[in-house]
């Protein structure tokens, strides 16, 4: 079993807003987060597959391969986007940290090669803050 | 000892923002801009370094108090930028473009009044990691 690794980062908006509830809970729940006309963060994104590596090829992936699914399904959906408006994977959820990790996994899960499983998506949300979904 | 010591701060604030010139067609913005003309506005995770350059006061060993540098920056930058929509909720960018340049200008000034005029001022904004800008040049 070996493990593979690639980086990514976009730049994109959002605010935390629970539609259900009124402004003033909006407030009380995220603070400055909830602010009305949106704020907007550099993400880092660490994806890792993992699986055994193909003899022909040396590789576990592709790395250039992963890169395009990355890019197609996930980066060019979302960088320079705003999360709660732009974002088609994002409809109807909270753009929390959380929900886009386990969605990008969405995003990423059913174009992987049968061989090759999704081992960990890593999100920064800033430098102090990150989430990690593994599939479970 | 009549040496100049430059002390900096570094502060973070995250806002969201687009590039657009109201003077331009949409498509000459889509061309000028790219994506960062983007209607629904993007973000940054902005790093600030506030720069104060002088003499070492001989009554303190200090430039200046960084404490005191901390909360003007707290005050009068961060209070206003952070977790914000530049081009909506900052009055400073109702007329003026929102790029990394002018923002660094606008926090000049803001902190240029605050801070003792004997004291040399630089501000530097990184945007992203690979960008960033510095104020004066």
């Amino acid at each position: 079993m070996i493990f593979l690794t690639r980086h990514e980062h976009f730049n994109a908006a959002h605010k935390l807003y629970n539609p259900g509830w009124s402004e003033e809970k909006n407030i009380e729940v995220f603070g400055k987060c909830a602010n009305a006309n949106w704020h907007g963060h550099n993400y880092n994104l660490i994806v890792t597959i993992k699986g055994e590596v193909n003899e022909d090829t040396g590789f576990l992936m592709d790395a250039k391969k992963l890169s395009a699914i990355l890019s197609e399904h996930v980066c060019e959906k979302i960088d320079h986007k705003n999360l709660n408006l732009d974002v088609d994977f994002m409809f109807g959820k909270l753009a929390s940290t959380e929900n886009l990790a386990l969605a990008i996994w969405e995003q990423i899960l059913p174009h992987l090669p049968y061989n090759v499983k999704l081992h960990c998506v890593k999100l920064y949300e800033t430098p102090s803050i990150c989430v990690e979904y593994f599939g479970n | 000892m009549n040496k100049k010591v430059a002390v900096f701060r570094k502060e973070r604030f995250n806002a969201a923002h687009r590039l657009n010139n109201p003077n331009l067609s949409d498509m000459e913005n889509q061309m000028l801009f790219g994506k960062c003309n983007s209607p629904n506005f993007h973000g940054h995770n902005y790093d600030l370094t506030v720069k104060v350059t002088g003499y070492v006061d001989p009554k303190t060993g200090y430039v200046i108090d960084t404490k005191i540098l901390s909360n003007l920056i707290d005050e009068t930058i961060l209070e206003k930028f952070d977790h914000r929509n530049l081009n909506l909720d900052l009055v400073e960018f109702k007329d003026l473009n929102p790029t990394a340049e002018n923002i660094a200008m606008i926090i000049y000034n803001i902190l240029r009044e605050k801070i003792n005029a004997s004291l040399e001022l630089k501000i530097i904004l990184n945007e992203t990691e690979k960008n960033y800008v510095e104020y004066p040049a």
